[in-house]
């Protein structure tokens, strides 16, 4: 187990690894998100109240989950690359930033989108759940805005990931903010019992695993070029690109 | 101490700071975190005087009175505990209904009336098909009653 994890942290192995793995995460992520959208918009009933303007959840629903992920996936590489020093995990921080901002903007639109005619505002200043939401997406904007701020790569890598340490704090915040505080945004609904019909629910579970895979998918890519990047000056870098195949 | 256990020493102690450090700030700001006050603290007199806030709460089942050829409207929220009056004029978002949760921005008045500037529906996390719905009309009466009852324990607790 430990050698097959090191080998892992070693970029040209990952680098072998994450050819292979990312087309087959984007296509069954992309079969999973077509058919759970199929669902969504044509065979779902529609909700008792809210008619046909429910569908949105099949979105902001997993966009929001996303938001959350990515960012956790960041501060975890990022610790575990203060910690143990491995490269290839500040590679994936920096790597999932960007991702986890296109989505979190997502949720923010999607949410607004749905808002508008169900609670009669597209934006609420002071809801705990908007607001922190959107601290998120500053956060996003601030930890790649640090990133590229800093010339040296190692000094850019250790001062982003403690910047993404604190705001797991924000996330935390994300998720309990409907429990803790009153809201306008309505609470859990995803994972609690008698909240969502069957029929409605399945399709959720189906979108929600697709966008994870289609994230995988987009995670796997980006680090890959980042790993080249940081490798440009390495030999095995060099050798793949003489290589007939030219490292496709 | 190997370097390495110092590191995550250093990151374990770092974290564990920020979020004692977080929690006690949430706990300072607790009440400017909610978006509304509570129906029975607004009863009970606890709400910010001289400003704006927001109310929220379930509209009361028969309480909504519109004025004829006005979108004047006036009608009761609860907490199921306390009911506050409400007056709004303007238009309502399309799950405004009795027995929906709604929170209103907007004013106490002198005659302990809540005048509204702004009324948004809030949703619950619950999502069913139309004829699941139906059958669980029963939950709407679940309500009812405990508002019915609920307004005299509010009663006796304030006097």
């Amino acid at each position: 187990m430990w050698k097959w994890f090191h080998q892992l942290a070693s970029p040209p192995h990952f680098y072998r690894i994450s050819l292979i793995l990312a087309p087959w995460l984007g296509i069954s992520g992309l079969i999973l998100v077509a058919y759970g959208t199929w669902q969504g918009l044509f065979v779902v009933p529609m909700d008792y109240q809210q008619g046909d303007a429910f569908r949105i959840i099949y979105v902001h629903v997993p966009s929001a989950y996303l938001s959350m992920m990515a960012y956790m996936i960041m501060a975890t590489s990022g610790a575990i690359g203060l910690i143990w020093r491995i490269k290839l995990s500040h590679a994936v921080a920096a790597a999932a930033a960007p991702i986890g901002a296109g989505f979190t903007f997502l949720a923010l639109c999607t949410g607004s989108i749905w808002g508008r005619p169900m609670w009669g505002t597209w934006w609420e200043w002071g809801d705990p759940r908007m607001m922190s939401e959107l601290i998120l997406l500053f956060l996003y904007f601030g930890y790649m805005a640090l990133r590229s701020s800093i010339d040296d790569t190692t000094k850019a890598d250790k001062a982003s990931a403690v910047l993404a340490l604190v705001g797991i704090v924000n996330v935390v915040i994300v998720h309990f903010s409907v429990e803790w505080w009153s809201s306008l945004h309505q609470g859990q609904t995803v994972f609690k019992k008698g909240t969502m019909d069957a029929d409605m629910r399945i399709p959720l579970f189906i979108m929600l695993i697709g966008f994870t895979l289609l994230f995988g998918s987009m995670l796997l890519r980006r680090i890959r070029t980042e790993v080249l990047y940081r490798e440009r000056r390495t030999r095995w870098v060099r050798e793949m690109i003489l290589s007939p195949g030219g490292g496709a | 101490m190997k370097p390495r256990q110092q590191r995550m020493l250093a990151v374990g102690l770092a974290a564990l700071g920020i979020a004692i450090a977080a929690g006690l700030t949430l706990r300072a700001f607790q009440d400017n975190m909610m978006f509304f006050v509570e129906v029975s603290d607004v009863a009970a007199g606890k709400y910010p005087k001289e400003r704006n806030f927001r109310i929220g709460g379930l509209v009361v089942g028969g309480s909504v009175q519109r004025d004829e050829g006005s979108i004047d409207i006036r009608f009761e929220v609860t907490d199921t505990a306390c009911t506050v009056p409400v007056t709004y004029s303007g238009v309502l978002p399309d799950l405004f209904r009795e027995g929906q949760g709604v929170v209103a921005h907007g004013r106490m008045g002198e005659d302990k009336v809540f005048a509204a500037d702004k009324i948004m529906a809030k949703h619950d996390e619950d999502y069913m098909a139309p004829e699941v719905a139906d059958s669980l009309s029963k939950h709407q009466q679940d309500i009812q009653q405990a508002v019915a009852k609920g307004a005299v324990e509010c009663g006796t607790s304030d006097s």
